[in-house]
């Protein structure tokens, strides 16, 4: 019999794999991994004013979150500096400054559990929580994938098709800060973005279709937590790491056999 | 008329991008806009789709055009996985049937299956024109389709997009340096620096003072001199 703990962990997990591999995909396409690093970065800052302000650190996330990409993308439209820069000076000022107000706050606060996960405290209120998120977030993928596709080929021609580039652009942002909010919880922050890159990238291996390689690389996020979640009980090693480090040996594993099977 | 530029212009900072330019498509046009780098001709084209609003004059679209676009420099990016086939679907309402048909007419039906990132250039821009034809556009407007084309791949395009021209009921306007494309197969030419300097029949164009001053006597005679081989070509016997 399975403990709750580790089932709420397992569903958990499920829905963090299962937006993150459409949305992935994305950020692979349109080489925004750092990007996703930078806004997973400010979440932290995000916990802090969750905890100040004694609300759901979900929630404080979500909103310094989505501050933070409005800040990003104004900035990267001001084209002050090359976006690599922008990025690079945002990205760790946020996780720094984010680091400092916890300890400002003179709270007891497991930073640990913030930078590499927690999967295994997630309750069961959370989970139905990630659940809704989850259904929210395919729903709106579902909506605008299509269009988002032909943007990312040629943002020109999508808007020559009448496609409002603008608004299709936030929502796909707004999903990406969703799935940031909820991802702390499950890999960490540090570790977020290989939550969003790694299956996408294995998931490229096999694919022939955009829709072929969002749904591969979900069920790859997913295949990764399970045998991520078995292992860490196994070997008593941190579980979001661990999730990572299943992802890695699955890349490895496609990547090669592909590599095989072309020549 | 499809659509009019009624005195438009484009100010950026203290530069005129576009100053004053008045034109007007209708159907069965074929026009080429030229100019040197920073012209505008880009600018030009956002502004008739609608993708920028000037900021002095207006556009008048007719409400029977339905544009389709191709633009410049088309590399999609190569971690997007998709076919053709699947390309020249995205997005748009055509069955198979429909894409199969068009396929077999400009003769592109064996790259359906193949990756997009696996297409050489000239097989990338067909695609990409088949697609912009599937919905029956009476506007196809063109930036610079041939410029990451061999000789052999312009050579080719011309020819398939003169028998597109040809061959359906619509428009074209295109930005191009070509001097192959301009003097083969437009009817008319337009001279952008900014402001338009001249506009008319290839030929007619060459002789203005305004597009001699702007691109040299020695562009110019080149046009002039192209544009007589071709003729004789067409006559075919006088100097044979």
């Amino acid at each position: 019999m399975l403990e709750s703990y580790i089932l709420n962990a397992l569903f958990a997990g499920i829905c963090v794999a299962m937006i993150g591999g459409g949305l992935g995909c994305f950020v692979v396409w349109k080489k925004m991994a750092y990007f996703g690093d930078s806004l997973s970065h400010s979440s932290l800052l995000g916990i802090a004013l969750g905890i100040a302000l004694g609300i759901n650190t979900t929630i404080g996330t979500f909103l310094v979150c989505s501050v933070f990409a409005a800040f990003l993308v104004y900035l990267q439209n001001k084209k002050i500096f090359s976006n690599d820069t922008l990025l690079g000076i945002l990205a760790h000022s946020s996780l720094s400054i984010g680091i400092v107000s916890i300890s400002l706050l003179n709270k007891r606060v497991n930073l640990d559990s913030y930078l590499f996960g927690d999967i295994l405290t997630v309750t069961t209120e959370e989970v139905a929580w990630f659940f809704i998120a989850t259904l929210l977030v395919m729903a709106a993928l579902y909506l605008i994938w299509n269009k988002l596709v032909l943007m990312t080929i040629d943002e020109n021609i999508a808007k020559s098709e009448r496609i409002n580039t603008n608004v299709v652009q936030t929502v796909f942002l707004t999903l990406l800060i969703i799935f940031v909010a909820t991802c702390v919880k499950i890999v960490g922050i540090l570790l977020i973005t290989s939550m969003l890159i790694i299956p996408a990238a294995t998931a490229k291996q096999i694919s022939s279709s955009p829709l072929q390689m969002g749904v591969s690389s979900s069920i790859i996020g997913i295949i990764s937590i399970i045998l991520g979640l078995y292992s860490s009980v196994l070997f008593d090693t941190p579980t979001g790491p661990t999730i990572i480090v299943m992802l890695v040996i699955l890349f490895i594993i496609i990547f090669s056999l592909s590599k095989l099977k072309n020549t | 008329m499809l659509i009019k530029a009624e005195n438009i212009s484009v100010i950026r900072g203290k530069k005129d991008i576009l100053k004053n330019i008045n034109l007007e498509i209708d159907n069965d046009d074929f026009i080429t806009i030229i100019g040197p780098n920073g012209a505008g001709k880009s600018m030009l084209l956002k502004c008739l789709m609608g993708f920028f609003k000037p900021d002095k004059g207006k556009i008048v679209r007719s409400p029977e055009l339905k544009v389709s676009y191709a633009p410049q420099d088309f590399v999609p990016e190569k971690s997007i996985p998709i076919s053709a086939y699947d390309f020249i679907k995205l997005n748009k309402k055509v069955s198979e049937l429909e894409i199969k048909k068009i396929s077999i007419e400009f003769n592109i039906e064996a790259l359906l299956n193949k990756q997009i990132s696996h297409l050489s250039g000239g097989e990338l821009q067909k695609v990409l024109i088949v697609r912009s034809l599937v919905e029956n556009p009476n506007l196809l407007i063109l930036d610079e389709p041939t410029q990451n084309l061999d000789v052999s791949g312009q050579l080719s395009f011309y020819k398939f997009l003169n028998d597109i021209f040809n061959e359906r009921k619509l428009s074209i306007l295109m930005v191009s340096h070509d001097l192959h494309m301009v003097m083969s197969s437009t009817k008319k030419v337009i001279c952008l620096s900014s402001h338009i300097c001249c506009s008319g029949e290839p030929l007619a164009i060459t002789q203005d003072p305004e597009f001699i001053s702007l691109f040299g006597q020695d562009f110019a005679e080149m046009m002039s001199v192209y544009k007589h081989d071709l003729d004789h070509k067409h006559e075919g016997h006088s100097h044979a």
